[in-house]
């Protein structure tokens, strides 16, 4: 038998039918929230079509949700009719929601993999890029636009056609304080942002290996900002032992069962990709992006670019003008850059083990007098239950952060948490696009480690300096 | 959806590489639930010089006179030209939905991000993808001829210069299938209801835990 990319194996067991290259493939999970939802949902109406398979979705909002206290509910009142519309809709078609003051809601690529909604094997679709995230887990996962969110609502199925194979192999041990995040940066700053624009990339070698399911997913999360719409991790014990016992996830024999397959979730020894990119894992340093895209990005070690020394006058611009938007000097050390706020979440870097490294650097210290503000969000209430068991919040509330409700939050700034013009911050989250964190505002890409760290100091160091 | 067979237009020449969905309609408009009413709000940051917010009075607002659309003809033009990366970011379909709203029918670049690409077509609007020689070249007689316009032929698969020479692009068989009529893809693939009700039968079989 050919040899197979786990690519290949995850798109082939979900054909229902071809068509000259153009496939249709059956949806495993559909994922919901609020944001990419409610056109979706009225094209149905007006078409008066169902949904085709109520079993597969779970529903949550979290892109609008507000991170204080929510006993006095949603004050933005546009806001306020977009979670309602999906309660509405939840409600008409028959869907589980974890609504808002369940405390199992959360950032939709938290809570799935969390609940054991997210499973090896399946075929993951929700309206938001970072679906990309669960492929962590041997799945085949991506993002989709609200029209393919109606499709699939529809049809339980996806007109797609096949991706190129992409292998990032990441060999070697990383040194102490690296972690997943800095591989996904370190790899965007070498292939760029469109690098994996048309593949799927699959993460293999020791570093991968070696990280855990929290670790895995904060990777293929940042796949989509290389290019790829699809990210993924071959399933393998440590993949197993996060599945289990998760209130969703099959049980008994059928876990038994499921184990027994999803131990071929892998590529095949002899596969073929069609490119290869490799890393020595063991060369990664601390990553801090200082452009508004997040292929603009140095090690600790590194300095801002000067634009005289790029010969592309496209390329030439484009630092000029990411320069300016900053407010940064060409030929700038990374580690004399003063920040001004912190943002600890995002579905890249919310989980409880973020959570726990963030902590372990912030324990019995406080947040320099610069910063205006340190927030950390969690990424489900699970997740903050979780941390406030262990005293974290505690330690984070020590240092002069606060301690908020879990969403989106400032990732995007669709709620109240943003930044305001000209205003720095270090930020675990995925994008620093102009204006992402807020209009003006001026985002720099690093670890929870490194933002911590930055939040202590006023401006970045290299995590590997401290005890 | 409105079917593209032919169109003809100004050519606006939005010189950057890697414009996100992020800059093409900020995340302030996506709280709305209707698929309408983008376009004003189309490169809101880039556009305007005060910070916009959804209901604002239009009319009130100070434009940015630097931004490309908001010089003449531009403000006129339906076919947009970038550098490469189109549409990286976020999945919000508001972004085709904003540029189409605003009345671009096409857009020409070197490349495209995935999920902007896919969702372009399901909303009429036709990106292009030509070698970045030829995007240059178009870049370089927008900037030498005030109005330059191009026309598209999806049907012969030609962008058409002023001057009648044809440039080929390549565009996939069933995307430009539904272009062309306006099809509605839901209604295609549920025309399979029948293989897709069989493909279950056989997967959850074999796959009893997803059950």
């Amino acid at each position: 038998m050919q040899a197979k990319t786990l690519y290949e194996k995850l798109f082939e067991s979900h054909i229902v039918r071809e068509d000259a290259g153009t496939y249709l493939i059956y949806i495993d999970r559909h994922l919901v929230h609020e944001v990419t939802s409610p056109q979706a949902f009225e094209g149905l109406r007006i078409n008066h079509r169902s949904v085709w398979r109520n079993k597969s979705i779970l529903a949550v909002p979290d892109h609008n949700v507000p991170t204080t206290d929510r006993s006095l509910g949603i004050s933005d009142p546009i806001s306020k009719i977009q979670v309602e519309t999906l309660d509405e809709n939840c409600r008409h078609f028959g869907l589980t929601q974890f609504p808002m003051n369940d405390n199992r809601q959360g950032i939709v690529h938290v809570i799935g993999p969390e609940q054991g909604i997210t499973l090896p094997g399946m075929t993951i679709v929700c309206g938001d890029s970072h679906t990309s995230t669960h492929g962590a887990f041997g799945a085949l996962a991506m993002g989709i636009g609200t029209s393919e969110v109606e499709h699939v609502l529809a049809t339980q199925c996806l007109i797609l056609k096949k991706f190129k194979t992409m292998e990032v192999r990441v060999e070697g041990k990383l040194n102490k304080g690296i972690t997943a995040k800095d591989i996904a940066l370190a790899l965007i700053g070498k292939i760029g942002t469109a690098g994996g624009t048309g593949y799927a990339i699959e993460f293999t070698g020791e570093s991968i290996r070696s990280l855990s399911m929290e670790g895995r997913m904060t990777l293929c999360n940042m796949a989509i900002e290389a290019g790829a719409r699809a990210g993924m991790v071959a399933v393998d014990d440590v993949t197993m032992s996060y599945v289990e016992n998760r209130p969703f996830s099959p049980k008994g024999e059928a876990l038994e069962k499921a184990k027994a397959y999803w131990k071929t979730l892998h590529s095949d020894k002899d596969a073929k990709f069609d490119k290869v990119v490799m890393f020595n894992g063991s060369e990664i340093l601390p990553q801090v992006t200082w452009g508004t895209s997040p292929e603009m990005v140095v090690s600790i070690e590194g300095m801002t670019p000067d634009p005289k020394n790029e010969t592309d006058p496209s390329k030439r611009k484009s630092i000029e003008d990411a320069l300016s938007y900053m407010g940064l000097e060409p030929n700038l050390p990374i580690n004399q850059i003063q920040i001004d706020k912190i943002f600890i979440g995002s579905c890249t870097n919310s989980r409880i083990e973020d959570l726990r490294e963030a902590a372990n650097v912030l324990k019995g210290k406080k947040i320099a007098q610069n910063i205006k503000l340190a927030l950390a969000v969690p990424g489900s209430g699970l997740v903050k239950l979780q941390a406030e068991k262990e005293g974290l919040d505690q330690i984070f509330i020590e240092a002069g952060f606060e301690w908020r409700e879990p969403g989106c939050s400032m990732c995007l700034a669709m709620n109240a948490d943003r930044l305001n013009p000209g205003e720095r911050c270090a930020s675990t989250s995925n994008r620093n696009f102009e204006g992402r964190q807020g209009q003006g505002g001026r985002t720099h890409l690093v670890s929870p480690s490194m933002a911590a760290a930055a939040g202590i100091y006023g401006h970045f160091v290299d995590i590997r300096s401290l005890n | 959806m409105n079917p593209f067979i032919t169109h003809t237009g100004i050519v606006a020449p939005l010189d950057r590489a890697n414009v996100d969905t992020d800059a093409i309609i900020p995340k302030q408009f996506l709280k709305s639930i209707k698929k309408t009413g983008f376009g004003p709000h189309l490169f809101d940051e880039w556009r305007y010089l005060d910070h916009g917010e959804p209901g604002m009075d239009l009319t009130q607002r100070k434009k940015n006179p630097e931004f490309i659309l908001n010089q003449t003809p531009y403000e006129k033009a339906s076919i947009l030209i970038a550098r490469e990366n189109f549409g990286c970011g976020s999945s919000r379909e508001h972004a085709p939905w904003a540029i189409d709203d605003y009345g671009f029918r096409a857009i020409l670049a070197p490349s495209f991000a995935d999920i902007f690409f896919s969702n372009c077509f399901k909303n009429g609007l036709l990106p292009i993808v030509l070698p970045n020689e030829t995007i240059d070249f178009l870049f370089k007689s927008i900037y030498a001829n005030k109005g330059y316009t191009l026309t598209i032929d999806l049907e012969n698969q030609f962008v058409v210069l002023p001057s009648n020479e044809k440039i080929s692009f390549q565009v996939d068989g069933f995307r430009k299938h539904c272009l062309m009529h306006g099809l509605d893809d839901i209604g295609l693939t549920m025309q399979h209801s029948e293989s897709i009700k069989a493909f279950e039968q056989d997967y959850y079989q074999k796959n009893s835990w997803l059950l």
